[in-house]
């Protein structure tokens, strides 16, 4: 280096104080933080973790891979514990991720859409929390005084929420238990072995993931 | 407000308080150039980039030359992503196949300087949208650029009030690279292993398709999420790999990475007012700013919580519990999905593990005042710093006109000067935001003519919008009050630089591409020049000693006419506009109104 060049002197060596440096840093960024970076994490990622740097997926019953036990899926039969409502896509889309983004006001968000006849090919129709509520009900043969978890009613941020409430998986573990000739204690059982704490019993819910408890339910009971 | 919630921010703040003066006084020892435990480790890192840059380790610029520095490097790397993003289609790492149809020139341009000016706001749907060598390459980079200069920023204005009669406030090469060698590239490295661990993906695969337990077909989106992630965190960035950000799962699978996220938001921010104290020679001074924005953060989270969990009396009437879960996720529950928008707006970071849309009027309240305040709680990484600095400057010029006398900070006069480029970035902002909210909210584009013709991109089918023409309400997602908080809140968040969103928006459309673009640019560089011009001709004045009658700005009257500067120049300012949106919501929804 040279130091008898001082850049505050010198009006050529204050120029090259920004010129080249811009272009240089630029480059470095590129290289260093651009591709060195995350191919390093990379490297060590899958030698160290290679299931949860490569989507921590699960495997079903017959070995093959049934989806991933960070993301929901969806469930509709009444043998399964269903998931949240979902905005992803067209529900659970984990490659569309999203929300409603509806205003606690809107009136789309609680009483709904229905279908618009005149346009045929597109379907305008939307739930409402007024709707989802009925059909929570009468899913799982609830009365209408029955005061719902809201969870089971709203859509998660993500649209692939995996987990429900503890409230909303006790509301459902009746119907589950019914169709598939299993205690309800039994089946209780099962949600309180999956579901996830909060992080040093302070933060977040406690909350049960669905798939995990459905894939529960099939080693322990076909339907 | 439930126990667990309180103890939930209690518990947060505490680990930022545990960690504000450790990273403090690691950065003091890197800005001033003095050894640290990393530099046998990391020093030639630091040495060879120096070179590469054919910049001395002592180099010193004017005020001017700094800037200028700062200017010709946005530039220049604004201009690469740029080009990288619309070349994205003839690039490596492209397993999804995305091309130029996915990144129209007004959202390449958009989504460059979103980066580049450390908001990240996103328009586009990443998962849909860009190819993995443009998250990584033309993106990600400046997650670390802006983050370091950002921080580079604030430490030149430190400089101004720590130095006396001095032409330089340091050098903005020199500071970008210890910033980014010794700050940002240990934690980081360390933290994207531990979020790996966690179930973040780190990979290059294509989008995998698997069958469900119940046969159906699901598709999952893949990549190099960690190491984007870890950055996007610690450099308050907040441009998420994912559409739904911090939200989703391979993003912040867990309660503990979600708790890491927010500390990693605020970390720097924080440890920066202890490196402010230590470098102007009265750790009190930087505890005063602390304690102001701790004030602040409290009273925010506290309200936003609150007001989450009392809900949505809409939900009661249907037989449904009230505590709002409308775009919130059940793992983080609703005092930490309230918590971290909270953190996420007090820094200019803009990652969101809920959806702020559709939260309750006044709980959306508190984001949106936040940004507006100027992110001086805590702030972006250097933005919360120099950004309260300036608040500073405002507040010892008020109590100097109460009693009547020069005011003095830190041993500096402050005069005409420094008071009038404090309240031109003051000024600069709020001019952005209310005038830019006010034409989209008024904004009509004819079908035919110029608007038709900018209307050749079919964005529907990448998640955006195909009505470049017609009213620019049409494009939001909500009606009456709620939609036009949906305005303000893009303008404000642009301009902010903190790229949240009410996201029902569609802003991929060229109208708002280019506003909200140019809000950005306004947000950060008018800010940024107005403040350098303060640390260069702080740096040349003379220190004057205290006397009695100084008024002493390292202890509690000083904080508390710091916060009402703070709170009376945001409400002053935004309390009109704030009225037409959350309030008029706010009294729409206790009165069981749908719009």
């Amino acid at each position: 280096m040279n130091t008898s060049e001082t850049p505050s002197t010198s009006s050529r060596s204050q120029r090259s104080t920004v010129l080249w440096p811009a272009f240089a840093m630029t480059v470095w960024f590129v290289v260093v933080t651009g591709l060195v970076f995350p191919l390093a994490v990379y490297g060590i990622a899958q030698v160290a973790f290679p299931r949860q740097a490569n989507g921590s997926f699960v495997h079903g019953p017959s070995g093959q891979i049934v989806g991933s036990v960070l993301i929901g899926q969806n469930f509709t039969k009444t043998e399964y514990f269903h998931p949240r409502p979902s905005a992803a896509g067209s529900g659970y889309d984990a490659a569309n991720s999203g929300g409603t983004n509806l205003a606690p006001t809107s009136d789309k968000l609680i009483n709904g859409l229905p279908d618009d006849p005149k346009t045929r090919n597109v379907d305008e129709s939307f739930a409402g929390v007024k709707q989802l509520a009925v059909a929570f009900r009468n899913e799982n043969g609830l009365s209408s005084s029955t005061i719902l978890p809201t969870d089971a009613v709203t859509r998660s941020a993500s649209g692939l929420d995996p987990h429900i409430s503890v409230a909303n998986a006790m509301l459902q573990s009746g119907r589950v238990a019914r169709a598939r000739g299993m205690s309800r204690d039994e089946v209780l059982q099962l949600v309180r072995d999956c579901t996830d704490p909060p992080f040093l019993g302070v933060f977040g819910d406690p909350a049960v993931n669905v798939l995990k408890l459905n894939l529960a339910l099939d080693q322990t009971k076909k339907p | 407000m439930t126990l667990s919630a309180v103890l939930q921010v209690l518990i947060f703040f505490g680990l930022v308080l545990l960690v504000t003066k450790p990273i403090g006084v690691f950065m003091a020892k890197v800005f001033e150039g003095e050894s640290t435990f990393l530099h046998p480790a990391l020093g030639w890192l630091e040495r060879s980039t120096l070179r590469w840059l054919r910049v001395r380790s002592d180099d010193d610029q004017p005020w001017h030359r700094y800037a200028l520095s700062l200017l010709g490097f946005s530039a220049v790397s604004m201009a690469v992503s740029y080009a990288i993003l619309r070349l994205q289609g003839w690039l490596p790492l492209n397993p999804q196949h995305m091309g130029t149809a996915q990144m129209p020139a007004h959202l390449a341009f958009n989504t460059s300087a979103s980066f580049t000016t450390n908001t990240n706001w996103q328009s586009y749907s990443p998962e849909l949208t860009l190819s993995y060598l443009s998250n990584m390459v033309a993106l990600a980079i400046h997650n670390w650029a802006s983050a370091a200069a950002g921080i580079a920023v604030a430490i030149a204005l430190v400089r101004g009030f720590a130095r006396h009669s001095a032409k330089g406030i340091g050098s903005f090469w020199v500071d970008v690279v210890r910033a980014t060698v010794y700050v940002l590239l240990p934690i980081s490295f360390l933290g994207a292993l531990v979020l790996v661990w966690q179930g973040v993906p780190q990979n290059f695969l294509p989008y995998q398709t698997v069958t469900t337990l119940e046969g159906a077909k699901q598709t999952f989106a893949m990549g190099p999420v960690a190491s984007q992630e870890v950055i996007k965190m610690l450099g308050t960035n907040g441009g998420g790999f994912f559409n739904a950000n911090s939200s989703h799962p391979f993003e912040n699978p867990n309660n503990g990475v979600n708790l890491l996220q927010i500390v990693m938001i605020f970390a720097i921010p924080a440890g920066l007012t202890y490196t402010f104290g230590k470098m102007v020679g009265n750790v009190r001074q930087g505890w005063a700013v602390f304690a102001a924005m701790s004030v602040l953060f409290l009273a925010g989270a506290l309200i936003c919580v609150s007001q989450e969990q009392t809900g949505n009396p809409l939900f009661t009437r249907l037989g449904v519990q009230a505590g709002n879960m409308e775009g919130k996720e059940v793992r983080f529950g609703i005092p930490a999905s309230a918590l971290f928008a909270t953190v996420t707006t007090d820094a200019s970071c803009g990652a969101v593990n809920s959806m702020h849309d559709s939260f309750t009027p006044l709980g959306g309240l508190v984001p949106l005042f936040n940004i507006e305040t100027g992110e001086v709680i805590f702030g972006g990484v250097g933005a919360g710093l120099y950004g309260m600095l300036m608040f500073a400057i405002i507040a010892v010029f008020i109590g100097g006109l109460m009693v009547g006398r020069t005011p003095e900070y830190l041993g500096k006069k402050i005069q005409k000067y420094e008071v009038q480029m404090a309240m031109l970035a003051i000024l600069v902002l709020a001019a952005s935001i209310l005038l830019f909210t006010a034409l989209a909210a008024n904004a009509d584009f004819a079908k035919s003519g110029a608007g038709a013709a900018m209307n050749t991109w079919p964005g529907s089918a990448y998640g955006g919008a195909d009505n470049a023409y017609g009213a620019t309400t049409g494009n939001l997602n909500n009606a009456g009050a709620h939609g036009f908080s949906e305005i303000l809140y893009a303008y404000s968040s642009g301009t902010g630089n903190n790229g949240s969103a009410f996201a029902g928006i569609t802003a991929n459309t060229p109208f708002y591409n280019l506003t909200i673009g140019l809000a950005m640019l306004v947000g950060r560089f008018l800010m940024i020049l107005p403040l350098l011009a303060i640390a260069g001709n702080l740096a040349r004045k003379k220190q004057v000693p205290a006397t009695a009658g100084t008024f002493p700005t390292d202890g509690g009257t000083f904080v508390v006419l710091l916060v009402g500067t703070v709170i009376l120049v945001g409400a002053l300012t935004f309390l009109p506009a704030l009225a037409l949106g959350p309030v008029v919501e706010h009294f729409q929804m206790t009165g069981l109104q749908t719009k």
